[in-house]
């Protein structure tokens, strides 16, 4: 017997062992997302209601992770998707899954099945999920991830896109390939780690194979590249908190439905710079864009299976207003730009600062078309144009220019102000169908915090927005009640009280309330909204424009 | 009594089978730790999110964008609060940015005039994001000193730091 207690023991002890060195049991994790929404009928704003007089959008994520080795899935539902989603989703599935395995010992990652990844500032490459607006192009294929020597980072990619979702992930045509190389100098030179000065030059090329065939421009017959290719050279360069990078891209040989099955090269050349002195911190950025549209499909179009991304030059609105009526979004085909933005901190205790500090910031974003030259003739049908220089050209498509003041009062009371003064072009982003043209907006912001009790506070946004132009004036006012850490309400009304047809001065107004216990949160709301970026009850979505009742869940595990 | 070799040697390997079964299923509570992904900080350094640590203190690790409200009020008013719980439980911020390249640039000017002095690093694919599966922003979580998911919260009110501080406390006692 006591042979046989001592074999039992011998077992514990071993498995102690094992459970130490090499058996780990695995974590699963993961999260739910549910969002539900009816629609009711309103003429007044245009609000139709779908065949099947609801929408859910659900998916949950779960993650197995095992030592190096990591394996995933999503499940998604569209039954039938939400509106402002794309609306041929459809129906329930595994829309995302993958197995890595990740070794950083030896310096090995790779992925086969789904992944999202990036390739410097994503001109050339970037696969990406906006789960909340629907927007996916995730990879499908395989990665691979090398760190062959210490601060040398290769990245491989090979798949193709996500495009769309019938019970079922659902690729685009092209194939995609990508190698991105990128050299920390500082890692790979010894005695320079802790130089204040670090240099990373990086470079990318990816191409795209799509079965090509003919089209007919006018009398020309021309022939489809199979194949597409682009490249990239950047570096960025820090020094301490000073940060600047230069990027430079090229792509060749794609005519697309984006660009008029044109042939002329694409290029973009993006340069920024970020630093502080003294109390004042900034940032410049110029940026031009020519014919950089790249799809897994040349004959694609919006939002559909984007290989690269070109970012917006401007910045995300937090108000309301701004957000929803005028958001602007990168003219694909192209645009020179440029931003500037300044921070200053007033110091706590100076006059001006007061007991608790004073923040401001003064931004300005412009963009403009290209400055180019159109061809004529049999040119003109298979180059289109051709850019004179990297400056802007005649036309605007958005300038902003806004101040921020931020002050915390007292303990108990705190105040933001904004005004903004807005030139936004709808010919360029088309927001709207009203007015062709450009707008010319006035926004003013004040909001507050008042501390009620403890753990709880009132937050108020009074938004005006004054304009001649498009729908005509509007005004936002915000009331949100907290009681932390599990409740909250509130309400906002959008009103657009300047409208030139009366019929048309309508309120949206939209209540909520909802209830968070850790990392599980659950919403209710009823109302109109429009589209655009959402905060409420402490977190901020992006949200499509809706009518109705909407009932969010959402869970981490 | 006749001494069986071979049937002693198999009810031997059994129980040894057995100890080792049960003690593996008897296994220590459910823990996340936190998972590696590479992100870089404000400096151009890469950091592996696997290898965060500090000496056996807490880590709390908010994700947040410049975009986003209630991110910049909850790690804002962390600061007001940050050197006294420094003091009182050893705790490390790590603010890590969602921005993704359209405003991750904003990310150091903005941090810079905050007078932030927590860890900030920059997740502008979202793989961390993905990684800790965040679904909105703010989202924050709470690592005891032995690395150890025990708190997390999807929001923020105002007072929500109280809530933070007490489970810190438990920490530190």
């Amino acid at each position: 017997m006591k042979h046989y207690i001592a074999f039992f023991t011998l077992g514990i002890l071993v498995s102690g062992v094992i459970k130490s060195q090499v058996t780990d049991p695995g974590v699963v994790s993961g999260n739910i997302s549910i969002l539900f929404q009816s629609y009711e009928e309103d003429s007044l704003i245009g609000a139709v209601v779908p065949p099947g007089k609801s929408g859910l959008n659900a998916y949950s994520n779960i993650i197995y992770t095992q030592g190096n080795f990591t394996a995933g899935l999503r499940y998604e539902s569209y039954l039938n998707s939400v509106l402002g989603f794309p609306g041929r989703f459809k129906g329930s599935g595994i829309g995302y899954r993958y197995a890595r395995w990740s070794d950083r010992e030896v310096g090995v990652d790779v992925t086969v099945g789904n992944f999202y990844e990036t390739f410097g500032a994503g001109y050339l490459f970037r696969s990406y999920e906006a789960r909340d607006l629907g927007r996916d192009n995730a990879m499908d294929g395989v990665r691979l991830l090398l760190n062959p020597i210490d601060g040398v980072a290769v990245k491989m990619v090979y798949g193709k896109q996500r495009l769309d979702f019938d019970s079922e992930l659902i690729n685009g045509e092209g194939i995609i390939r990508g190698l991105n190389a990128e050299v920390n100098l500082n890692d790979l030179i010894p005695g320079l780690e802790d130089a204040k000065l670090r240099i990373t030059p990086s470079y990318s090329f990816v191409s795209r194979f799509q079965e090509g065939g003919n089209i007919v421009k006018d009398t020309l017959i021309l022939e489809l590249p199979k194949n597409v290719a682009g490249w990239e050279y950047g570096a960025s360069v820090h020094y301490g908190m000073w940060k600047g990078g230069i990027n430079l891209s090229k792509k060749i040989n794609d005519p697309s439905a984006d660009n008029g099955y044109i042939y002329k090269d694409g290029e973009a050349l993006m340069a920024y710079l970020t630093g502080n002195i003294k109390d004042f911190s900034f940032l410049l950025q110029r940026s031009i864009t020519d014919n950089m549209s790249f799809r897994s499909d040349r004959d694609l179009l919006l939002f559909d299976a984007p290989i690269n991304n070109i970012p917006s030059i401007t910045k995300n609105h937090t108000y309301n207003l701004a957000a929803t009526l005028y958001p602007y979004a990168t003219v694909i085909n192209g645009e020179s730009s440029f931003r500037g933005e300044l921070y200053y901190k007033l110091k706590r205790g100076s006059k001006l600062g007061g007991k608790y500090g004073t923040k401001m910031n003064l931004v300005f974003s412009t963009s403009y078309s290209l400055d180019t030259t159109h061809f004529s003739g049999v040119e003109g049908v298979v180059n289109g144009y051709q850019r004179n220089s990297w400056g802007f050209g005649d036309s605007l498509n958005v300038q902003d220019i806004s101040i921020e003041i931020e002050r915390k009062f007292s303990k108990n009371f705190k105040a933001k102000a904004m005004y903004m003064n807005l030139q936004f072009n709808t010919l360029a982003t088309p927001v709207t169908t009203d007015f062709k043209g450009i707008v010319f907006a006035d926004i003013f912001v004040l909001e507050t915090q008042i501390k009620t009790a403890k753990r709880q506070s009132l937050r108020t946004e009074f938004q005006a927005l004054f304009t001649e132009q498009d729908k005509g004036d509007w005004a936002t006012a915000v009331l949100e009640y907290t009681w932390s850490p599990h409740w909250f309400a509130s309400i906002i009304d959008q009103y657009n009280f300047g409208n030139q047809d009366e019929a048309k001065r309508v309120h949206y107004l939209y209540g909520s309330a909802g209830y968070i216990n850790g990392p599980h949160r659950l919403s209710i709301g009823y109302g109109k909204r429009r589209e655009g970026i959402f905060c409420v009850g402490g977190v901020c979505r992006a949200v499509p424009a809706s009518s109705g009742l909407e009932v969010t869940f959402t869970s981490s595990f | 009594m006749h001494f069986n070799f071979y049937k002693a040697y198999r009810a031997a390997k059994r129980l040894l089978i057995a100890g080792v079964l049960i003690s593996l299923m008897m296994d220590d509570a459910y823990t996340q730790s936190i998972p590696s992904v590479e992100l870089k900080d404000l400096t151009g350094s890469s950091i592996d999110t696997g290898t965060l640590e500090n000496d056996g203190n807490p880590i709390v690790i908010c994700f947040w964008a410049t975009w986003c409200s209630p991110c910049k009020r909850e790690l804002n008013n962390y600061m007001d609060y940050y050197g006294d719980w420094q003091d009182e439980t050893g705790v490390k911020i790590v603010a890590i940015s969602i921005d993704d390249s359209r405003s991750t640039n904003r990310v150091a000017p903005y941090v810079m005039s905050s007078g932030w002095e927590f860890d900030i690093l920059l997740d502008p694919a979202g793989d961390f994001k993905r990684a800790m599966n965040v679904i909105n922003v703010p989202h924050t979580f709470l690592y005891n000193g032995a690395g150890e998911l025990v708190w997390s919260h999807n929001n923020y009110a105002e007072g929500d730091e109280e809530e933070l501080y007490e489970e810190l406390l438990k920490l530190a006692n």
